[in-house]
């Protein structure tokens, strides 16, 4: 077995070019599998983080008429204990509005939030760019498009026409960018005090919202969280079933980056293959000799086990060298006209383990045939044939 | 003296839709210690007949027994062990691996059966390198060696595990008769020292006259059997 190895080696060393050319195959492999397979999952880390990052997983929704949660304390308790999973947990006091402002009267959505627990969802707090989140009644913040639009700046009074047809003035302590124009454009946030007293429904609020740690739990988390509510009127959404067409494009996206690199594991195992098969042909005198001096069929196989599993290893390392240089290159060169990365990167030490494997794996695979042909050879053929 | 090579009876047809017959029932017994050799026209079967006798090719029928053991109830694997501790090869390319150096083939058929290479073994490879005359180019590879170098090369590593039978396929055919003298008497020191029994097919008839035994093959079958 040792010898197997050494004469392994050797063969590898005396065949220098033709070594370094199939190291380069593999490694050209490994990389761009792990460069595929990288990018996509960045892609799609970042376009959830976008889409699901700083809003509600789960959301608790009244289903009664008036569209409130009385007990609420309860519901909140009831969450807290239903999962571990479960985090950043908020209520909230949400109702439609109008605004008045000079021109016009615009369509809002008043946000009554505990802010310390929305910020933990909303990151409120970080995106507030001028001001300060309300503290007090009556203080509210608003998006930077309804400030554009609507003229308000920090300081003013926005006059809200509530659903019973009164008005009320809020004073704007702050301004908030979310990022999302729907959002940034509509939403008012206030206290939940401010919001109830705005929509007149008591110590009551709408709904709670909550995130989870794993996203993708989101359904089978809301399934043992409407288990665990005790109070009847309750609906549990989550996410999941709220974008099933993003979940489905993330999926096709994911079959067909594998697809890609599977196809490109299997270019590099029969390149393997071929140059092995071929070094076997060339290395047939060595071999007949060795077996006339009697070396095992077993050994005389293991010498391509060994010089595949040597190639695997070698071209495995440098494959994922390069595959990160091509990580590294692609975030430094594409970037977005604030220099951040188009798509940023996540290092999934899992994934490039498992690529490594599979080089290893597919080298040994395709040394499987030459290995074969050697075992077989017949020491009398070559001897005779000169 | 007991025998170390018996042949019975061997058989040998190449080709299965057209048979050829090369061998035709050969009888032969070679004893301890005996330095014999065969001689033929080209064409007559020596090389299939010593093929035979090496365990490297298969009679159509008959046996061979090598040291008293019959050889054809042998699995594959268990020839591989009788020819790595019994036989040592000499063909007429000498077939080195050219990735090795002249040490390193010498003690290959010894690393087959125990890949630690002991001080003794390691003193009595510098010995035979000695005695071939190759100790200044031990370190080359086989290949930046000339041809009569690369011969004894291989007559050093037939010799590394003291194999009881040396068979050697005209080991000086495409050397000057120089090297060629060099070369027996070199084998044949090693078998008055090692008493080693060779078996050496040859085309030249001098080299046959200083043998102890002269075997003519014609036509696949024995034309002449001289001992002296
Ligand atoms: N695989 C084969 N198929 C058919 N015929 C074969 C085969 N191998 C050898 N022969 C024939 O067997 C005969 C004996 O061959 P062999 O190599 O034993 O001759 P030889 O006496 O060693 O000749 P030389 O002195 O030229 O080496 C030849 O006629 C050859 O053509
Ligand atoms: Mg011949």
């Amino acid at each position: 077995m040792r010898l197997a190895f050494k004469i392994a080696l050797r063969f590898l060393k005396s065949g220098r070019g033709q070594t370094i050319l199939i190291v380069l195959g593999i490694s050209v492999g490994v990389a761009v599998q792990l460069f595929i397979g990288s990018l996509i999952q960045g892609l799609q880390i970042n376009l959830l983080e976008t889409t699901i990052g700083s809003s509600s997983h789960i959301t608790i929704n009244p289903t009664n008429e008036e569209k409130t949660i009385d007990n609420y304390d309860r519901v909140l308790y009831e969450t807290n204990i239903s999962s571990p999973e479960i985090i950043n947990i908020s209520p909230a006091v949400d109702g439609p509005s109008n605004l008045d402002y000079e021109e016009d009267i615009v369509q809002v959505l008043i946000r009554g939030f505990n802010i310390e627990d929305a910020d933990k969802i909303y990151k409120i707090n970080s995106n507030i760019y001028e001001g300060r989140a309300p503290e007090r009644k009556d203080e509210v913040i608003i998006g930077k498009d309804l400030a554009l639009k609507s003229g308000l700046k920090l300081g003013d009074d926005a006059v809200i026409i509530t659903p019973g047809g009164g008005s009320l003035k809020l004073n704007i302590v702050g301004l908030y960018d979310l990022k999302v124009a729907s959002i940034n454009e509509t939403w008012l946030i206030t206290s939940m005090e401010t919001a109830q007293d705005i929509l007149s429904i008591d110590d009551k609020i709408t709904s709670v919202e909550m995130q989870v740690k794993e996203e993708f739990d989101a359904d089978i988390i809301a399934k043992d969280l409407s288990y665990t509510l005790s109070q009847e009127d309750l609906k549990v959404d989550n996410w999941k079933d709220q974008n099933q067409s993003l979940l489905s494009g993330l999926n096709g996206q994911s079959v067909s980056s594998v697809m890609i690199q599977v196809f490109v594991l299997v270019a590099v195992l029969l390149g393997i293959s071929s140059v092995l098969a071929i070094s076997v042909v060339q290395r047939s005198r060595q071999l007949g000799i060795l077996k006339a001096m009697g070396i095992q069929d077993r050994d005389a196989s293991l010498i391509f086990v060994f010089q595949g599993l040597m190639l695997g290893v070698i071209g495995a390392f440098l494959g994922i060298a390069l595959g990160f240089g091509l990580l590294i290159m692609f975030t430094k060169f594409a970037v977005n006209p604030d220099g951040s990365p188009v798509v940023p990167i996540y290092i999934n030490n899992g994934f490039i383990a498992l690529s490594g494997l599979f080089a290893l794996l597919s080298a040994t695979i395709a040394s499987l045939i030459p290995a074969r042909i050697s075992s077989k050879l017949n020491p009398i053929e070559v001897i005779k044939n000169g | 003296m007991a025998n170390m090579i018996e042949l019975k009876k061997i058989d040998k047809v190449y080709g299965e839709k057209i048979k050829t017959q090369v061998l035709f029932g050969i009888d032969l017994k070679f004893e301890e210690k005996g330095f014999n050799s065969i001689i033929g026209e080209s064409g007559s079967g020596k090389s299939t007949l010593l093929n035979i006798i090496g365990t490297l090719d298969k009679p159509t029928s008959g046996q061979v027994f090598i040291d008293g053991k019959r050889t054809d109830t042998l699995s594959k694997s268990e020839l591989a062990v009788l020819r790595n501790k019994t036989m040592g090869f000499i063909f007429q390319f000498h077939y080195l691996l050219p990735e090795f150096t002249a040490k390193e083939n010498v003690l290959m058929p010894y690393r087959i059966q125990n890949y630690n290479i002991t001080r003794e073994i390691d003193k009595w490879a510098d010995e035979l390198l000695e005695l071939t005359g190759l100790t200044k180019v031990k370190n080359n590879l086989a290949t930046d060696m000339s041809g009569g170098q690369q011969q004894r090369t291989a007559i050093a590593r037939a010799l590394i595990n003291k194999p009881k039978i040396i068979l050697a396929d005209e080991p000086t055919g495409n050397l000057d008769s120089d090297t060629s003298e060099t070369i027996y008497s070199i084998l044949r020191d090693i078998n008055e020292n090692y008493k080693t029994t060779f078996v050496i097919i040859t085309h030249d008839k001098r080299i046959a006259e200083k043998t102890d035994r002269i075997i003519e093959i014609k036509d696949g079958k024995i034309n002449m059997d001289v001992k002296r």
